[in-house]
């Protein structure tokens, strides 16, 4: 399975590599890959529907739990068809719908990269390898809907779209970890089997939120929902793919595959019903104002995503049958329909609906597969789309006495507008009489019209033979995510019924609103009114405060002076070593202990104290820094009276040649330069700062006397020094012989540094440099 | 005496802090080299100290015996202050390349202010 995985990622890296030097002609058969792919899930039918499930663990990242751990359940082979599948034919629609485009490499590409990744969320039976495939899923979406990336708004829209699903990602990496830390694994099936200790835990309420997030951002439900119309900016079979078949329904796989893990609880389907049912409705009626094709396919797949959500909230053995069916009746009949737009938008040049009309004539199959994906959508008898419509209202009629009624209404009022919406999109653009304009149009080539029909077809043939569907892909689906009970049986024929009923009126009620709805730029003007207090402009709101607030935050942190970046970093290390200090309790001074100060050693701190007053106010150079080998000198002393020879002369030494540097430098500046004066503020500020840390470091030198040192180190080496090393002062031994490796690199750095200085002197200024 | 010792380095740290918040890179540069000074008898001090009495082993013996100064922070003191001159040599060169190129050492004029890019 890793192979099945890998390899549109393998196909992608050799497109990084070879991408260009494949002939124009050529793209299609790089639909052999998902082909082939599609061909092994096929395979797998028999197996998965006799109740088997794959396995494949191969140790990644032990440390954390990371395995690449991959399971093929009815749920994954459902969702792994639907990827293979419509992946083929998007790869064999998009040669010809990019054909001669500069970056069809690239988007290739990206396209397998996709579907890597997408095979890879439904497979994992890791969490955190899910989450992996998870971000890689945005990260490919980013790309493809920025594909045209010379256009600003295309760029904005990927944006707003990764930012989104990013953020929803975030958030279910922190879910996904604490289900993890809680059960003591991060497998799947294992969580699984310790459902009931999640579900126990005082943080269930927190996980759920936190895993929603997640789904709904990816899943495009309100109030996440509208970077999924503004995606719709990427070519259109990235919308077909991406935006409607497959990436968006990851947050429903999602929920569906924790539902045995996390469902069942009032929080979880409350949640669920509210938020799906709500976004449903939203999104549907949304649909029927739109007049750009592509908007209103946009707005009933989100509604279609409420739908499905809507139905793991019931949670009940019908919702997820009427669930797992309703993913693949909206794939089939949603791709169809972007597939045809696409081929329309390609053809004529636009997607106003306002202007489309007629293309029955020109455009034949292509009317075909619109009008059959129509229809599925519709839910007209014999389709696929009515069986899941079917089982829809099923659902909701069978749920608890006290909603039964609300529920279905939703579900009912959603699919009238799901109705009209397909129509508009399978069927408005061919009816009437054909503009003069579209006259010239003409069917592209084969590779373009071809996948819409035979997705069309599909939608037709599974609503002829739902049994088969049923037994082989819909039961073993609902096994991975609810008890399995009896297999599922999808009929056409369900005898009279109230569902039937209602399947019926909503036709009729969808019917008439498609034709009553024309379209019209009005009713366009009429929903943006509405737009100042929608979820997407406060979102944009929010984020060019954002904007602000980092350039402001940017330009106060870093604005570029040296000084105040040190004053900053020297409060905080004050305050923090303050705090310490605080806490380690008052400071007391044990006179006894310390030796007599004597009158020579008094002086030479004066000395020092004097020389520091005099490098820091002297007003010429020289004077700073005769000032500072005074200091050094003094120091020097200090050495000489507690014991340190060793340290006397080395500092005695580096004091003159530090001097004797500066001397050479300062020889060729011109005096000190007065800067204007300063501020007395920013002076009396930089003096209290100064103080105040020389201060707090005294202070922590006599704690540093109040604790007695250590001397386990400095007794080793005083007894071994003559003994091991041969060397009788003990400073010396310790720097040449036991610490030697320190001393060797101390070299190797002096080194370094004298070649830089040297190489620094003789450099000249070039003509260019010199202003 | 440790007392002394305590306020010299309060001193070096002040004077040390003062420099560097400067806008003469003169300055800047001899205030890391006080704040060095500073760090070093603050290492000097974490030993204990003792007058006059070298870590040098007797002639006629072959331990250390026990009242000598701790040889420790003496070894890693020496090491700072080879390495800061290294550090402080190179940045003396340096100066005086800035100097040769912009004709200034004031830390302002290194400044290059870029377009705002948001």
């Amino acid at each position: 399975m890793l192979i099945v995985v890998l390899l549109g990622l393998i196909v992608s890296l050799l497109l990084a590599a070879f991408g260009r030097h494949i002939r124009p002609g050529w793209w299609i058969f790089l639909a052999a890959a998902p082909l082939a792919l599609s061909a092994w899930f096929v395979g797998q039918l028999p197996a998965v529907a006799g109740g088997e499930t794959l396995l494949e663990n191969t140790r990644w990242v032990p440390s954390l739990g990371l395995d690449l751990s991959f399971r093929l359940d009815g749920l994954s082979l459902l969702f792994g068809l639907l990827i293979t599948v419509i992946g083929t034919l998007i790869f064999v629609y998009a040669s010809s719908y990019l054909k001669g485009h500069p970056y069809i490499g690239r988007f290739y590409g990206y396209l397998s990269l996709f579907m890597a990744s997408m095979l890879g969320v439904v497979l994992s039976d890791n969490l955190l390898l899910l989450f992996v495939f998870w971000e890689l899923t945005s990260l490919s979406s980013f790309f493809l809907i920025g594909f045209n990336n010379d256009q600003a708004d295309s760029r904005k829209s990927a944006l707003t779209a990764l930012c989104l699903t990013g953020l929803g990602g975030f958030f279910l990496l922190v879910g996904l970890v604490l289900m993890g830390r809680i059960a003591g694994t991060y497998s799947i099936q294992e969580l699984i089997a310790s459902a009931g200790l999640i579900k126990d835990h005082p943080s269930y309420p927190v996980i759920i939120a936190l895993i929603f997030i997640g789904a709904f951002t990816k899943s495009a439900q309100f109030p996440f929902h509208f970077w999924l119309p503004d995606a719709m900016k990427a070519p259109t079979p990235v919308s077909a793919y991406l935006h409607s078949a497959t990436m968006v329904k990851a947050g429903v796989f999602l929920l569906l595959r924790f539902t045995p893990l996390l469902g069942g609880t009032p929080g979880w389907s409350y949640t669920l019903l509210l938020v799906g049912g709500f976004t449903m409705m939203y999104a549907g009626g949304h649909a029927l104002f739109r007049t750009d094709l592509k908007s209103v396919l946009a707005y009933s797949t989100i509604a279609v995503l409420g739908v499905l959500t809507f139905l793991i909230g019931l949670g009940t053995r019908e919702a997820l049958i009427a669930a797992c069916t309703f993913v693949i009746v909206h794939a089939l009949y949603k791709a169809t329909l972007f597939l045809t737009t696409g081929i329309i938008d390609h053809e004529t040049g636009t997607r106003d609906l306002t202007q489309l009309s007629g293309l029955r004539t020109v455009l034949m199959p292509v009317f075909i597969a619109g009008l059959l994906a129509a229809l599925s959508s519709a839910g007209v008898p014999l389709f696929f789309g009515f069986i899941g419509k079917d089982l829809i209202y099923e659902a909701t009629l069978h749920a608890g006495e006290e909603f039964r009624l609300y529920l279905t209404v939703a579900a009912v009022f959603a699919n009238i507008c799901l109705v009209a919406a397909g129509f508009m999109a399978g069927i408005k653009p061919f009816t009437g009489r054909l503009v003069p304009q579209f006259k010239q149009v003409h069917l592209p080539e084969w590779s373009m019209w071809i996948p819409p029909l035979v997705l069309a077809l599909l939608c037709l043939v599974f609503g002829l033979f739902p049994g088969s569907i049923g037994k082989l892909i819909v039961s073993p689906s609902l096994a991975a995510v609810s008890v399995a009970g009896e297999p599922v049986h999808l009929k056409i024929w369900h005898g009279f019924n109230p569902v039937l009923l209602l399947s019926g009126a909503t036709l009729a009620a969808g019917t008439v609103l498609y034709l009553l709805n024309s379209a019209s730029a009005n009713k366009m003007a009429f929903v943006g009114r509405f737009e100042v207090v929608s979820p997407q402009s406060l979102f944009n709101r929010g984020w060019r405060q954002l904007m602000r607030f980092s350039s402001l935050y940017t330009g106060i942190l870093h604005n570029g002076f040296l000084r105040s970046y040190l004053v900053r970093i020297i409060i905080f290390a004050e305050l923090l070593l303050a705090f310490e200090l605080f806490k380690a309790g008052p400071l007391s001074v044990d006179f006894d202990s310390l030796a007599p100060i004597t009158i020579y050693e008094a002086m030479n701190v004066l000395l020092l104290v004097g020389a520091l007053f005099l490098v820091v106010k002297a007003s010429s150079r020289l004077t700073a820094v005769v000032g500072m080998s005074v200091v050094g000198f003094a120091i020097c002393l200090m050495f000489v009276f507690y014991g340190a020879p060793d340290l006397a002369m080395t500092q005695f030494t580096i004091d003159t040649l530090t001097v004797v540097l500066f001397a050479f430098v300062l020889f060729n500046l011109p005096p000190f330069l007065k800067f204007p004066t300063r501020n007395k503020a920013i002076i009396t500020r930089d003096a209290v700062v100064a103080l105040v840390f020389g201060g707090i470091l005294s202070m922590i030198a006599i704690k540093v006397l109040q604790v007695p040192t250590s001397k386990e180190v400095s007794k080793f080496y005083g007894e071994n020094a003559y003994l091991l090393a041969k060397g009788k002062n003990v400073v010396n031994v310790i720097l040449v012989d036991f610490r030697g490796f320190d001393t060797m690199f101390e070299i190797v750095v002096l080194g370094i540094a004298a070649l830089g200085v040297y190489s620094l002197i003789k450099l000249r200024l070039k003509p260019s440099e010199r202003e | 005496m440790e007392l002394l010792l305590v306020a010299s380095i309060g001193f070096l740290y002040a004077a040390g802090v003062y420099l560097i918040l400067k806008r003469s890179m003169v300055r800047l540069l001899l205030g890391i080299v006080l704040l060095g000074n500073g760090t070093n008898l603050l290492i000097f001090l974490l030993g204990t100290i003792t007058k006059g009495k070298p870590p040098v082993i007797e002639p006629n013996l072959k331990v250390l015996a026990d009242i000598y100064s701790d040889p420790v922070p003496q070894a890693l003191i020496l090491t700072a202050i080879v390495i800061s001159f290294g550090l402080t040599s190179f940045a003396i060169v340096l100066l005086k390349r800035v100097y040769a190129l912009i004709d200034t050492d004031d830390l302002d004029d290194l400044n290059t202010p870029e377009e705002e890019d948001i």
